[in-house]
């Protein structure tokens, strides 16, 4: 039960960043309200007892990707206040689709699982947890079952990165 | 906890405890590390003596240092952005928390020994970087904006090296936690005589040398301290912070060194674990524990500070060639042949 309330509190926090992310008028609030969204986003990993999910989400959403964000605003706009001209006339279209996507998202939901219980792990130990679902046991599964997948994924990002080189370098 | 006091606590009783903990060690950590580090040996590799009047020997210094930023006035420019201006420092500060949650010092010592251990101090060191960036953005000031930058841009090419020098050690040691990585270095052998375990540091030098490197840069200290160049940017990011906000990033920043440096001393010096202590618990483990670390810790710290108080700073191009065109590539080469080495022995 505990892990219901520590959800509620986390999505209306998550929900209510999300909001603030479209509705600022300051490009660097919406970005550090992001910051918010996705911290929340990586607790709820934690609740799920993914932990490494987690930290990389952390890792690579915080540390890396919000940061750049944060760094191209500043480096293209550096003033405090509201900005204009955030808003164009496509913000009815965005909502509907919002809507609709919510929409299919809970029925998916509901009709996947209905009223389906999640096994109970009171009695699980730590250890057993983190042998069937920790660290090394996603470990082993990207390298023996998904791990054609995996290379394919690998390579996608080479050739973006070598990509960005290209892009950059093309003076 | 329950293993060295043998009572039983409930789960927010231990919680509790683990949260006091840190939030003792993090400053008494800071002000170790700048009392001796910052305040005497700086002086003394300089030729000077330091603050002398406080206290015996300047012994006091901080106290007075410390009441005095307390006293200050908090104030924030006209036109900052207020809400984010307060949070900057907090950020910074969370993070540094953060990093004392997994560094264990003992069998038990250790506030979460999670199973991703030392990849969850390497993410929430790198939230730091935010603060930074609030910090210098919303001071509304060009000298804090542009050492805010020079941060994001140093922090964001240095976390590439000190992750990928951890990689070494994890291939070693096979886990990602901590208190593994310890049990790994004590249960290893060096060519059949396992007495002294085997450190990492004799394995992964390049490793530890490239953390090292990788953790000056991290913490912005000479000579990586482009940032906060008082020369040509007064102070960076932190110009416009006065009082206790000022205090803040600067327990954030030597508490940060003081992390690094458990960590440095965790995964390559063998942590809490010297020959003759229990790895598995015991009262005599969870009572030397700490000291050792704490040991191992100054040690690696005055690496730290001595590289900080003699070289001279790099120029901003040099800073971003040094980490993209040698740190990286050689720390790749560093997983790479620790690769091979674990599979062929």
């Amino acid at each position: 039960m505990p892990e219901n309330i520590a959800f509620g509190i986390l999505a209306l926090v998550a929900t209510l960043a999300a909001l603030r992310v479209v509705t600022t008028r300051n490009v660097v609030h919406a970005a550090l309200y992001l910051v918010v969204v996705l911290a929340t986003v990586g607790a709820l990993y934690v609740l799920l007892a993914a932990e490494f999910v987690a930290a990389v989400q952390i890792l690579i959403y915080i540390g890396a990707i919000l940061v750049l964000f944060l760094f191209g605003i500043m480096l293209t706009r550096p003033t405090i206040g509201t900005d204009t001209g955030l808003d164009n006339d496509q913000r009815w279209i965005a909502g509907v689709t919002g809507l609709f996507l919510l929409g299919v998202l809970s029925f998916v939901l509901v009709d996947a699982f209905g009223d389906e219980q999640l096994p109970d792990l009171g009695g699980v130990s730590r250890e057993a947890l983190t042998a069937e679902r920790g660290t090394a046991a996603v470990g082993d599964a990207i390298f023996s079952t998904y791990l054609v997948p995996f290379e394919v994924v690998s390579v996608l990002l080479l050739a973006a990165l070598v990509g960005a080189i290209v892009l950059a370098r093309r003076d | 906890m329950e293993l060295t006091l043998a009572i039983e606590l409930a789960y927010w009783q231990q919680l509790t405890v683990k949260v006091l903990a840190v939030l003792i060690i993090v400053p008494t950590a800071t002000a170790i590390i700048v009392q001796t580090f910052l305040f005497k040996v700086m002086a003394h590799m300089q030729s000077r003596l330091g603050p002398m009047e406080a206290g015996p020997h300047g012994a006091l210094q901080l106290m007075a240092d410390g009441a005095k930023f307390v006293q200050k006035e908090v104030l924030a420019p006209a036109r900052a952005d207020r809400r984010v201006f307060v949070l900057a420092p907090v950020v910074v500060l969370l993070s540094t928390f953060l990093l004392f949650v997994v560094i264990p010092a003992g069998p038990s010592g250790v506030a979460e020994d999670l199973d991703i251990g030392i990849f969850f101090a390497l993410a929430v060191s790198s939230i730091s970087v935010l603060g930074v960036l609030m910090a210098g953005w919303a001071s509304a000031n060009k000298y804090a904006l542009i050492g805010g930058l020079r941060a994001a841009g140093q922090l964001i090419a240095y976390e590439l090296p000190l992750v990928l020098a951890v990689v070494g050690v994890v291939i070693q040691a096979g886990t990602l936690s901590l208190q593994g990585i310890v049990r790994a270095q004590a249960e290893g052998e060096i060519f059949g005589f396992g007495l002294l375990g085997l450190p990492f540091v004799f394995t992964q030098f390049i490793g530890f040398a490239l953390f090292l490197i990788a953790t000056q840069a991290e913490l912005t200290q000479p000579p990586f301290d482009m940032p906060v160049a008082e020369s040509e940017l007064v102070a960076g990011y932190q110009v416009e912070y006065s009082g206790l906000q000022f205090l803040y990033f600067y327990l954030g920043e030597f508490g940060a060194a003081f992390a690094f440096s458990a960590l440095a001393a965790t995964m390559f010096l063998g942590g809490w674990w010297v020959p003759g202590l229990d790895l598995d618990g015991g009262l005599l483990s969870n009572l030397i524990g700490p000291a050792v670390l704490f040991a191992k810790t100054m040690a690696v710290a005055f690496l730290i500070f001595w590289i900080r108080f003699t070289y001279p700073r790099l120029r901003e191009d040099q800073l971003q060639t040094f980490a993209w065109k040698y740190l990286i590539p050689l720390s790749l080469l560093n997983i790479l042949a620790t690769g091979v080495f674990k599979v062929v022995f």
